[in-house]
């Protein structure tokens, strides 16, 4: 509920004055859940975008920049300077998923680590952006203690010692800091420093803001962590809560295109030519041996309804390989038969299982001995991996620039490159979140883009959770596009779901 | 004399420090006014004994604990570490993880076999007046900057005691600094890069920052007496090859051989590219350098001022930054040197003196420095341990004031 009025209009004034924002004031007021749902996926999604467009560009260029701003714009955050009503609501919006965020993002290191180094990144863009104008009176509202020398005091200085190259003393206000406060600049000699001073330069100050608004937030995420116990006892903030910080916010290819397009016969060539490493693994696993764990049965399963099997199919395709190996067909009725119905939502909660994105596969459940499910690139040995990697004939050239990413810890970057290798390409064209998405580029690529016309229906999926206050049948979605279906995210469960 | 020295160390320690060791104003150096409590008593020391036996984590009471302790062990050698969360040596009672260096002045290294590519008269651990103007050169870069860039005000520069010099800043915003802070400052004040691999130690580009310019016009009052004179380092062509291997190749073309001295040192190369040849190379030559690690770590250990070196003899003494023109390290004083002064009859002066400071504790023993050579290096220490007093007294008047309190 929004409370209207004079009041209210004169709060907003002051709260969200400037369209940046150092979140130093959690937010007082009463929100629905919806927009307590909407507010934190869009975050997220920019939070992702930040990631992505932060390992694939140098984060000062232009480029990078632009494809930024077109993304703070698209999700409807605050990127502007004018005090317009629509822009308040921006400021608001941004204000209120940061905290939900904390609230996700501040249970373990590396989390934390995560969704600060992002925020740091989305701040330090927002920042730049600003005129100066702007950034000083971001400066001034925030009373970060930097005050602005007399220019006449600065001439004397500067210009008996220190030229900046490129800009005069008038067209810059300098920062007195103490040096403390600046020490990257300091330790490599980029600013005068005087009587325990550094001389800030208005261009350089936001590397003192940044390292300021990091302390800040590494201490608020601390102490959030501590009164987390209380926000996670509230049920209907619980399940958001703990399934955020995984939440995968793509295409989820719980609707399934081409059903019954692919036949048995084919998986097996499918699996060198299209199956990202992950699968194709497990699939090399299964004919191996003739079963897998549970672990690895859930990733293959749905990862195979994803693709096209019907239920029928892949009762058929699990069945004829449990029963080569020590399996009897009895046994695979009563026992694996089930779980197969119920990835199917045919069974128990009838819940219409997702197959997991590269997120879900990396972040939850890593395998342990005798498994084969996991992520290749996260969960492999970097010697086993690299052996895989030749044996599936990669370019040693290229099996070390895969092993690169693999240092870096982007992992499906790493992947993404494996896609570029054996597809000879040299970009991708897309971002790599999804197996089932890799399996739907490549034979795109592969047949070389015709698709299957999709049936347009709007599948009424059934709902686990009561209580849900989402129960929207999902619009029609055009088809032959990569556009994520936004509506889907609305539903709440299709993208938060349980094991 | 090494030998000597370590021989006679078992019979001059015990006297040194029973009669000689500036006690008193040392506790009130380290105890920073009592301001901090428990200050003196986390401070970690660690001594060295006779056949290199190594003790830490020592820590005292007071300074009676402190002076007894010594007095027993008569260590070779006295370190002064950090100020702990709990008492050094009570550190193993203490769980795990909480033990922690919280405080410790900021101090530099200066140490002369750094400078072994650089000079010809000695090298490694020997020093001669001839290089020991690298040390006058570093003392004075390095302390402008302390004080004029960074604001620092209370340093205490010590003679090491054969080689080198070490820097103690004992400011409390110092002492408070973070390793990162102190590793910026370190990296601030470094200029010469490189070790054994690396020819050309110090480039320059535009815009040249006001710190180097200053650490420039330091260098250029001292170098030709130095480098060109003292370590003629265009007499050979041998140490003429090294400076060559500095300049580079386009000014080389343009000289001949015996014209590389004038080029160089009597003018700019005037083209569009901007040349500092001629002050990399004199910065290279004289430069300080500092062991960057020995500032990072607010956990190490550092000689104490008034320590004896166990190889030379020579006390750890404070210099006075006011005559350091005029500091020759081999004017210092051995404890075998002040041992004997102590033996000196008394003069009628030094008697009425005597009388007149009795110990308040009763003991005869007391300023018995004043007779030796010591004597002038405790004035000095009392002096910066007096300034500091002051300067605290003044800052809590001002605290005071600004409170209003009545």
């Amino acid at each position: 509920k929004k409370v209207t009025g004079k009041r209210r209009m004169r709060q907003i004034q002051i709260l969200y004055g400037h369209c940046l924002q150092l979140y130093t004031q959690p937010p007082l007021e009463n929100i629905s859940l919806v927009e307590f749902e909407q507010f934190a996926v869009d975050r997220m999604k920019l939070l992702k975008t930040v990631e992505n467009l932060g390992v694939t560009h140098i984060k000062t260029s232009e480029d990078y920049s632009k494809k930024l701003h077109a993304e703070i714009s698209s999700l409807n955050f605050p990127h502007r300077t004018e005090a317009v009503a629509s822009e308040y609501e921006k400021r608001r919006k941004d204000h209120i998923s940061h905290f939900i965020l904390r609230l996700a993002y501040c249970q373990t290191e590396d989390l934390r680590r995560w969704f600060i180094q992002q925020e740091m990144d989305l701040f330090r863009h927002r920042f730049n952006d600003l005129s100066p104008k702007s950034k000083s009176d971001f400066l001034h509202r925030n009373s970060l203690q930097y005050e602005t020398e007399k220019k006449s005091l600065m001439e004397k200085l500067i210009n008996s010692s220190y030229a900046f190259s490129g800009c005069t003393v008038e067209e810059q206000d300098f920062y007195k800091v103490p040096f403390q406060d600046a020490l990257d600049l300091v330790r490599m000699r980029k600013v005068f420093v005087k009587d325990g001073f550094a001389y800030v330069p208005h261009q350089d100050i936001v590397t003192i803001v940044l390292n300021d608004y990091r302390t800040r937030l590494s201490k608020a995420l601390a102490l959030t962590a501590r009164s987390l116990p209380v926000v996670q006892s509230d049920e209907r903030l619980q399940p958001l809560l703990s399934h955020l910080s995984h939440a995968y916010v793509g295409q989820d290819y719980s609707i399934q295109k081409n059903i019954g397009k692919i036949s048995l016969e084919q998986i097996d060539s499918l699996s060198t030519k299209s199956f990202p490493p992950c699968m194709r693994q497990l699939h090399k696993a299964l004919r191996d041996s003739h079963h897998l764990r549970h672990g690895g049965r859930m990733q293959y399963g749905l990862f195979l309804k994803g693709i096209g099997l019907t239920l029928d199919q892949a009762l058929q395709f699990w069945r004829a390989e449990f029963l080569r190996g020590k399996v009897d067909a009895d046994k695979f009725d009563k026992a694996y038969a089930y779980s197969i119905r119920h990835m199917f939502g045919k069974e128990g909660k009838r819940t219409d299982y997702t197959p997991y994105s590269c997120m879900k596969v990396i972040l939850s459940n890593p395998p342990s001995q005798g498994d084969h499910h996991g992520c290749p690139f996260r969960h492999s040995d970097p010697e086993l991996l690299k052996q895989k990697l030749q044996s599936y004939k990669i370019s040693s050239g290229g099996i070390n620039q895969i092993l690169e990413l693999v240092k870096g810890m982007h992992y499906q970057l790493a992947c993404q490159k494996y896609f570029e290798l054996t597809h000879s390409i040299d970009d991708a064209g897309f971002s790599l979140n999804h197996p089932n998405q890799y399996f739907s580029e490549s034979q795109k690529l592969l047949t070389g883009g015709k698709e299957v016309k999709r049936e347009l229906d709007s599948p009424r999926r059934p709902h686990a959770a009561a209580g849900s206050e989402n129960s929207k049948a999902p619009p029609e979605t055009p088809s032959s596009s990569n556009r994520v279906p936004q509506e889907v995210m609305d539903d709440l469960d299709s993208f938060f779901q349980e094991e | 004399a090494e030998t000597v020295t370590a021989a006679c160390l078992p019979e001059l320690l015990p006297l040194y420090y029973r009669r000689l060791f500036p006690f008193s104003q040392y506790h009130r150096w380290l105890s920073y006014g009592g301001v901090t409590k428990n200050y003196f008593q986390n401070r970690e020391f660690s001594f060295t004994l006779k056949d290199d036996i190594y003790v830490r984590y020592q820590s005292f009471s007071n300074q009676n604990e402190l002076e007894k302790e010594i007095q027993k062990m008569n260590p070779y050698k006295i370190d002064i570490g950090a100020v702990y969360s709990h008492r050094p040596n009570q550190h193993n009672t203490v769980k795990s993880g909480t033990f922690q260096a919280l405080e410790k002045e900021l101090v530099f290294d200066i140490d002369m076999t750094d400078y072994d590519d650089v000079r010809r008269c000695c090298s490694s651990a020997d020093i001669c007046t001839k290089c020991w103007i690298l040390m006058t050169i570093a003392i004075r870069i390095i302390d402008r900057a302390l004080r004029e860039d960074f604001g620092f005000r209370h340093l205490l520069w010590v003679y090491s005691g054969r080689r080198g010099v070490h820097c103690w800043v004992c400011d409390e915003a110092a002492r408070k600094l973070s390793v990162a802070a102190r590793s910026a400052v370190a990296e601030y004040l470094t200029l010469v890069k490189g070790g054994e691999e690396t020819v050309k130690k110090v480039q320059l580009s535009d815009p040249v920052h006001p710190f180097i310019k200053e650490s420039l016009a330091v260098v250029r009052r001292y170098f030709t007496d130095y480098a060109l004179v003292g370590q003629d380092i265009m007499g050979s062509k041998e140490s003429m090859d090294k400076v060559v291997a500095l300049v580079p190749d386009d000014i080389l073309a343009l000289c001949s051989f015996i014209l590389l001295y004038v080029c160089i040192f009597s003018y700019q190369a005037s083209s569009k590219k901007s040349y500092y040849t001629e002050e990399e190379i004199m910065l290279q030559y004289c430069y300080p350098r500092l062991d960057v690690n020995v500032s990072k770590g607010v956990n190490h250990l550092l000689k104490s001022p008034f320590s004896v070196h166990p190889k030379t003899g020579r006390i750890s003494v404070p210099i006075d930054l006011r005559e350091l023109g005029q500091f020759n390290p081999f004017d210092v004083p051995t404890i075998s040197l002040i041992c004997k002064e102590l033996d000196r009859p008394r003069t009628a002066e030094e008697e009425e003196a005597s009388v007149r400071e009795r110990d308040p504790d009763g003991g005869e023993i007391f300023s018995d420095y004043k007779r030796t050579s010591l004597a002038k290096y405790v004035k000095l220490f009392d002096q910066f341990v007096e300034e500091m007093e002051r300067s605290r007294k003044g800052e809590l008047l001002r605290r005071t004031d600004l409170q209003k309190d009545f």
